[in-house]
């Protein structure tokens, strides 16, 4: 096992023991179902809608090429710099460049996925910048000083009781236990640090080809500030959230927060198509367009998973995950954490390294089922199953599936296999869940099955053979 | 019709009661059971673990034997799922694809069988208990949906469904998933019977066989009285 | 090379082989070569939506009801005037009510007017302004676009909004409308937009907003004037 696995398993045993965080994570995602189905169900045809947000993206991305070129030419024609990084560390130099040529000192983000992917902030923070999340959510991580928990509801592990005691100790503020109190704090501190700001980093949920514009969705208002006050926006995406057309944006916006949140659309869904334009009264003066690719080419260049691509970053899939609810999204130890994740982690950082992830699954199919663009999650995670074995067998595992293929070939040995387990398994009780009993994994949590004294097999071949005309008894 | 009845490995080594039921329901609206003895396992196992040859060789000898079959019946959601869209899935690029999807088009879960081809829901079973329906995953989102159980349990005389929460929650079974990462599957059985005993029935009842195996197991070491059946059983009560 | 070339050619070089279209994977399917018209064969959100969205009823009288509804929902506060001389009283009513001492606007004819008619200190964002005196502000006074009945929204630009800041800095955002910019649904909006802006005259910001600011970020649990307006008003007339 890798180091990456032997992690997961560790914090998987230690999450699925911890009853209160099992206990938070579940009534917060009760609150989501609450929210969200209802809002689906008042779609005229939210399934039709899912096909055509999913034919939508895959047209778009299997011509990414011009629709990526068709953005640059709308977007520099309104005097947008688009700059193009294949790796975190050219992505890093870029926006470092874009700081140090402004002199500036205080920057303000607002949620940019793609910049965990890269450690954005660790890098400025080391090199003496001030950065801070603007996020209500990802500002309180900041704060604590860990990555997002899940990569639509940050914080979504801490009790406001966690959190004001984060406040008391960061910031100086009273105790209080009122969410809209603790909400206001932040906005005081951070209202300032919008104003005070040289830069202002933004993610993007879609880029639009036809009109060379980016959209983000959020509800706090944050990203608007971040875009409208400091003198200079930089906006760092992933190449793959392309839309070819603005109208696209129609379907999209609304499945987006029915999926996301359960609402029919979240607050604030901003278009950006430029930096201050004549005649305009504010925004920035320059707006620079970061394109990340950081492997998305090689995920690209899967067919069977290149859907994973159509991902708009939803949460969905993580809400309805069983896997997620009970391990919750430390232990994934990625940037995206739940069935997505699992998915694309091993084509954005390696097979051999993440493959325990899309093994550590029921493919129970939740997933595939609620993501609004179609995305085949469980059926991926069989692929990254297939092509992790195809490429690096493991060697006792082979010789275990071999062996088990030798057997159920032959139905005699399967059926004196069965004869013989049927006779040990009185014996099983004297190493029941101990360290010698071989179904230890099974046992520690579960009785074991009994083999029955007769099998189907045996029943079938001695049943009184009855005449078919008996048989066709007709119904009664 | 003559009917094909595809028996799982556990069906056959730990529920053999399961298969019989289906076959005294299916004899008893008139139609003729073959049952092909020498298929012992769908490869569904070495396929979920990355090990497509082996699966393939397993599957190959089923592909084979089901060529001229009429409808096959499977007795579990998940080795049905198997045959109905992984198979495909298995095969594509192989010789044996347009032989995978024609098997595809005649795999039928038992209970979706019963209600959508055959257009039963009365068996003139009688049960007089309360009972929760677990769906199993595969039988729920690759074979038929939430309804066909539903239906006929709704006519068993003196049965009272009552649904729990996380019905369409997996149970974290999930074939060797169980026993590699036994502590989520562990916890995600817990959230399923706690959700199950919460509904007060006395009965909890799938289509999956194998879902089954592993919540029996954790209600019998957890000492809860709810008990396990597979609809099938339910079905021959009288 | 450039890196803009190596990534168009690592993009080219993937796509050589197509991916199967969404919705197949029931069925066996493995890579084929391109098929030219299979993409153009797709099915379009920009011009399909319509048909999966939720119903907005076919009358203006119906969307106008719906936006009312669907605002009440969202806590955004809708007040219909009768003509523009109401919405003025029923802006100094709102401005009495909460204490006004400032408030902004920009040179949009009807909301002009309306902040004009309160008669107190105002910044005009149009010449520019000082972002520590619009932060001090108790409103923001702005006009829109349009609105948008299916989903309670306000679709406003930097040109009918007054720049990016008016409608998002100050405590309360006050939108001043005609009921003839009510549009039944998000594909009507982007159609109006097009119509209005494209395919040259694009504003450098268009945002939808929908209710007030909020998060559910502690506990899930809603908190109104996360970072923006903690108050949204819209007078109609
Ligand atoms: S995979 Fe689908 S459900 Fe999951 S986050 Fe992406 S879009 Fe949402």
């Amino acid at each position: 096992m890798t180091g990456n696995a032997t992690q997961f398993q560790n914090d998987a045993d230690r999450l699925t023991s911890d009853l209160t965080h099992r206990q938070r994570i579940q009534s917060a995602m009760t609150k989501y179902y609450a929210a969200r189905y209802p809002r689906q169900a008042i779609f005229r045809d939210w399934q039709e809608g899912r096909q055509t947000a999913a034919e939508t993206k895959w047209a778009g991305i299997n011509e990414l090429d011009k629709h990526l070129a068709e953005f640059e030419k709308n977007a520099v024609s309104r005097g947008t710099s688009v700059h193009w990084t294949s790796t975190s560390e050219q992505a890093r130099q870029v926006i470092v460049d874009i700081i140090r040529r402004h002199n500036a000192q205080r920057i303000v983000k607002s949620k940019v996925m793609t910049s965990e992917e890269i450690h954005l902030n660790q890098l400025l923070e080391s090199l003496g910048f001030e950065v801070v999340e603007s996020d209500l959510g990802e500002y309180i991580q900041q704060l604590k000083n860990e990555p997002p928990y899940h990569f639509v509801f940050p914080c979504m592990h801490l009790s406001r009781e966690e959190i004001s005691d984060l406040f008391e100790n960061h910031l100086g503020t009273a105790q209080t236990h009122d969410p809209e109190a603790l909400t206001m704090i932040a906005r005081d501190v951070l209202r300032k640090k919008y104003i005070e700001a040289d830069i202002g980093i933004t993610g993007a949920n879609f880029i639009v080809a036809e009109t060379g514009m980016i959209s983000i969705t959020e509800n706090e208002g944050n990203a608007r500030l971040t875009a409208a006050l400091p003198r200079v926006m930089i906006t760092l995406v992933g190449i793959e959230k392309i839309l070819p057309r603005l109208a696209d944006l129609a379907l999209f916006l609304p499945m987006l927060a029915t999926a996301g949140t359960g609402q029919p659309l979240t607050c604030y869904n901003t278009m950006y198509g430029g930096p201050r334009q004549p005649g305009e009264v504010d925004g920035p003066e320059e707006w620079h367009v970061v394109f990340l690719d950081n492997n998305r080419t090689t995920l690209l260049a899967d067919p069977e998973q290149r859907d994973a691509l159509h991902c708009i970053r939803c949460g969905a899939c993580l809400n309805v995950c069983p896997i997620f609810k009970n391990v919750g999204g430390f232990s994934y130890g990625t940037t995206y954490q739940g069935p997505i994740g699992s998915v694309i982690t091993p084509h954005l950082r390696g097979l051999q390294d993440w493959k325990h992830l899309s093994s550590a699954s029921s493919l129970c199919g939740a997933c595939t089922e609620t993501c609004p663009v179609k995305i085949d999650l469980h059926h991926h995670l069989l692929h990254n199953r297939r092509n992790a074995v195809a490429e690096k067998p493991g060697r006792l595992e082979s010789l275990l599936w071999q062996g088990f293929t030798f057997l159920m070939k032959r139905p005699w040995l399967y059926q004196t296999g069965l004869r013989v387990g049927r006779l040990l398994q009185p014996l099983h009780g004297l190493v029941k869940g101990d360290i010698l009993d071989p179904a230890r994994a099974w046992t520690k949590s579960r009785e074991l099955p009994e083999i029955a004294p007769v099998s189907f097999r045996d029943y079938w071949k001695n049943r009184p053979l009855v005449s078919a005309g008996d048989r066709k008894g007709g119904p009664p | 019709m003559k009917i094909t009845l595809f028996i799982p490995c556990f069906i056959d080594a730990i529920y053999p009661k399961v298969g019989m039921a289906m076959v005294q329901i299916l004899e008893k609206l008139g139609h003729t059971i073959e049952f092909p003895g020498e298929l012992t396992c769908c490869g569904q196992p070495p396929f979920n673990s990355g090990y497509w040859p082996e699966a393939r060789r397993l599957a190959r000898p089923v592909l084979k034997r089901l060529e001229n079959a009429g409808a096959i019946v499977i007795g579990s959601g998940s080795c049905g799922a198997m045959l109905k869209s992984f198979y495909p899935q298995l095969f594509a690029g192989e010789p044996e694809e347009a032989a995978a999807n024609a098997l595809s088009a005649k795999c039928f879960e038992f209970s979706g069988f019963l209600v959508n081809q055959l257009g039963v829901t009365d068996l003139g079973a009688s049960f007089p208990h309360k009972v929760t329906f677990h769906d199993g995953c595969h039988g729920l989102r690759e074979m038929l949906g939430k309804q066909p159980p539903r239906e006929l349990l709704k006519h068993v005389r003196g049965l009272e469904l009552v649904e729990m929460t996380e019905a369409e929650t997996c149970c974290g079974f999930g074939g060797t998933f169980a026993t590699k990462f036994a502590s989520i599957s562990t916890a995600m059985g817990e959230v399923k019977c706690a959700s199950a005993a919460e509904t007060g029935a006395d009965y909890m009842v799938s289509n999956d066989s194998s879902c089954l195996m592993h919540l029996k197991g954790l209600l019998d070491r957890q000492g809860r009285p709810l008990k396990t059946l597979h609809l099938a059983e339910i079905l021959v009560q009288s | 090379m450039t890196e803009r070339d190596k990534i168009f050619s690592r993009i080219r070089d993937a796509l050589k082989t197509a991916s199967p279209k969404p919705g197949s994977h029931h069925l066996g399917h493995h890579p084929t070569a391109q098929q030219p018209d299979s993409l153009t064969a797709a099915r379009t959100a920009a011009s399909g939506a319509r048909d999966w969205l939720p119903s907005v009823g076919h009358t203006e009288a119906e969307w106008i009801t719906l936006f009312t509804k669907n605002s009440f929902d969202l806590r955004t506060s809708v007040i219909v005037a009768a003509d523009a001389g109401a919405a003025h009283r029923q802006l100094r009513a709102l401005s009495e009510a909460e204490g006004w001492a400032r408030v902004a606007t920009h040179g949009h004819g009807i909301a002009a007017g309306a902040s004009a008619a309160l008669g107190l200190n105002q910044i005009n964002t149009d010449g520019g302004y000082d972002v520590h005196a619009l932060e001090r502000c108790d409103a923001g006074i702005s006009g829109c676009d349009a609105l948008i009945a299916q989903t309670g929204s306000i679709l406003l630009t930097t040109r009918s909004g007054g720049g990016r800041a008016l409608s998002v800095l100050p405590p309360h955002h006050v939108v001043i409308a005609r009921l003839d910019q009510m549009v039944p649904d998000l594909p009507s909006a982007y159609e109006l937009l097009h119509h209005t802006y494209g395919p040259a005259q694009w504003p450098s910001m268009i945002t939808i907003i929908t209710g007030p600011s909020r998060t559910g970020d502690i506990e899930r649990i809603l908190v109104l004037g996360a970072h923006g307006p903690k108050k949204l008003t819209v007078i109609l007339y």
